[in-house]
């Protein structure tokens, strides 16, 4: 049977991944981020995920304002990387694995989530910008990649809460798959931040540091967090952060948390990165 | 709903990208995917108001481009995730359109950011503002 051992969090700040490709990683301004994530590269070797659920929200780049599913997983085989404005990322296409993806899709469906099931989507900084800080630059991925997209930038986003169970909805569609694989889990975005307006820059390390307390001992505390609090407290885009509680879900609900970095800044971002790992 | 729209209002600097902003911002945004294509934007940088014509925009809207006024794009339903496509071809990163709807010069901002960016406290109520200026 399928398992998924370990969750990710991250976050997926643009300037990352072109920090990366444009070889800059080095620089005194970088340095600091890009060390914080070697342990996680060198612990994900060792891990060999067989599939990575990754999820991460769209960019107004696969989903314009003519079609806003709020949760919306890729089926396909294949992913290519999306012209965001600058040309595609330099980064290998992603591949998909459309039969567990097909099953999760089904069994979350059922057990009443609306899932949109797509086939066709181009792949943003989002979802490329974690791969990349946690598998380097490699010629291909070291393994498939089911994109599972959040509406998090047209209001009314989902409730922490409703990501939180779908989660727990996906451990169980997972735990249901019929092939022995090593699953891993991705919750990206975050941690506080905002982009947006005369209030532009705003930081709270307090915030996300109580953030990654419950997420790791009180994760059902966390998932009551109202919409407000996430943007009063951590910045418009911050709201982001409803995405790591599907991961949180998808966990079983003791976990070890085996990694915790946090970085101030990443151009206008706090970086937030845990690693859960569930019981052996 | 309305309670839930509302709340949102009491923070200062920020515009909610609800359905009202989502309505009035709707072919505004809708011209920035148009620059996700690299043959488009150097159609739109050769003649800006000729592109922009051929969207169904106000007046107020296409100025607002022209103009590179973010923080009025954002007021007349602009969605800064669409508005970045603007910045990218203009060949801006984020951090330098945030600069801009801070009213900091791209160093200040930068600078700003490295000291632990601009915290909550004071930042989290519109009577917080009112207050100090």
């Amino acid at each position: 049977m399928a398992k998924i051992i370990a969750g990710v969090g991250c976050s997926h700040v643009p300037a990352i991944g072109a920090a990366i490709d444009l070889g800059k990683t080095g620089e005194a301004y970088w340095q600091p981020l890009f060390k914080g994530f070697e342990f996680s590269k060198r612990w994900i070797a060792d891990e060999k995920p067989d599939v990575v659920i990754l999820v991460y929200n769209d960019h107004a780049s696969a989903f314009s304002l003519e079609m806003i599913p709020t949760f919306a997983i890729g089926c396909a085989a294949q992913f290519q990387p999306a012209d965001e404005g600058w040309g595609p990322r330099p980064v290998p296409v992603v591949q998909g694995h459309p039969e567990l993806a097909w099953h999760i899709a089904q069994a979350t469906i059922l057990d009443e989530f609306d899932m949109t099931i797509v086939n066709k989507m181009d792949v943003d900084h989002g979802l490329t910008v974690p791969l990349s800080l946690m598998f380097g630059q490699p010629e291909a991925w070291p393994c498939p990649v089911i994109p599972l997209a959040v509406n998090v930038v047209q209001y009314p986003p989902p409730t922490g809460n409703r990501c939180y169970q779908l989660g727990r909805a996906i451990r169980k569609a997972v735990a249901s798959f019929d092939q022995d694989l090593k699953v891993m889990i991705f919750g990206t975005g975050g941690m506080s931040h905002q982009l947006q307006g005369p209030r532009a820059g705003l930081i709270n390390s307090e915030f996300d540091r109580r953030f990654l307390d419950k997420l790791t001992a009180d994760p059902d505390g966390l998932a009551r967090l109202p919409h407000i609090e996430y943007v009063r407290e951590a910045g418009s885009e911050g709201i982001e952060l409803v995405m790591w509680l599907i991961m949180r879900g998808a966990l079983e609900e003791k976990v070890h948390e085996r990694y915790r970095f946090y970085h101030v800044p990443a151009s206008n971002t706090a970086v937030g990165h845990i690693i859960l790992e569930n019981p052996r | 709903m309305t309670d839930y729209s509302e709340a949102f209002k009491d923070i200062p600097g920020t515009v909610i990208f609800d359905a009202t902003q989502s309505r009035l911002g709707y072919h505004l945004n809708m011209f920035c995917m148009a620059l996700m294509k690299a043959e488009q934007r150097e159609v739109f940088k050769a003649d800006e108001r000729t592109f922009l014509a051929n969207f169904p925009m106000t007046e107020e809207q296409r100025q607002a481009v022209l103009d590179r006024d973010y923080n009025r794009m954002i007021a007349l339903g602009g969605n800064i995730y669409f508005l970045a496509k603007i910045g990218a071809t203009d060949g801006f990163s984020f951090q330098n359109l945030a600069s801009k709807m801070t009213g900091a010069s791209e160093d200040e901002y930068r600078d700003m950011m490295i000291k632990g960016g601009r915290p909550a406290k004071g930042n989290r109520s519109k009577s917080e503002w009112e207050h100090h200026g």
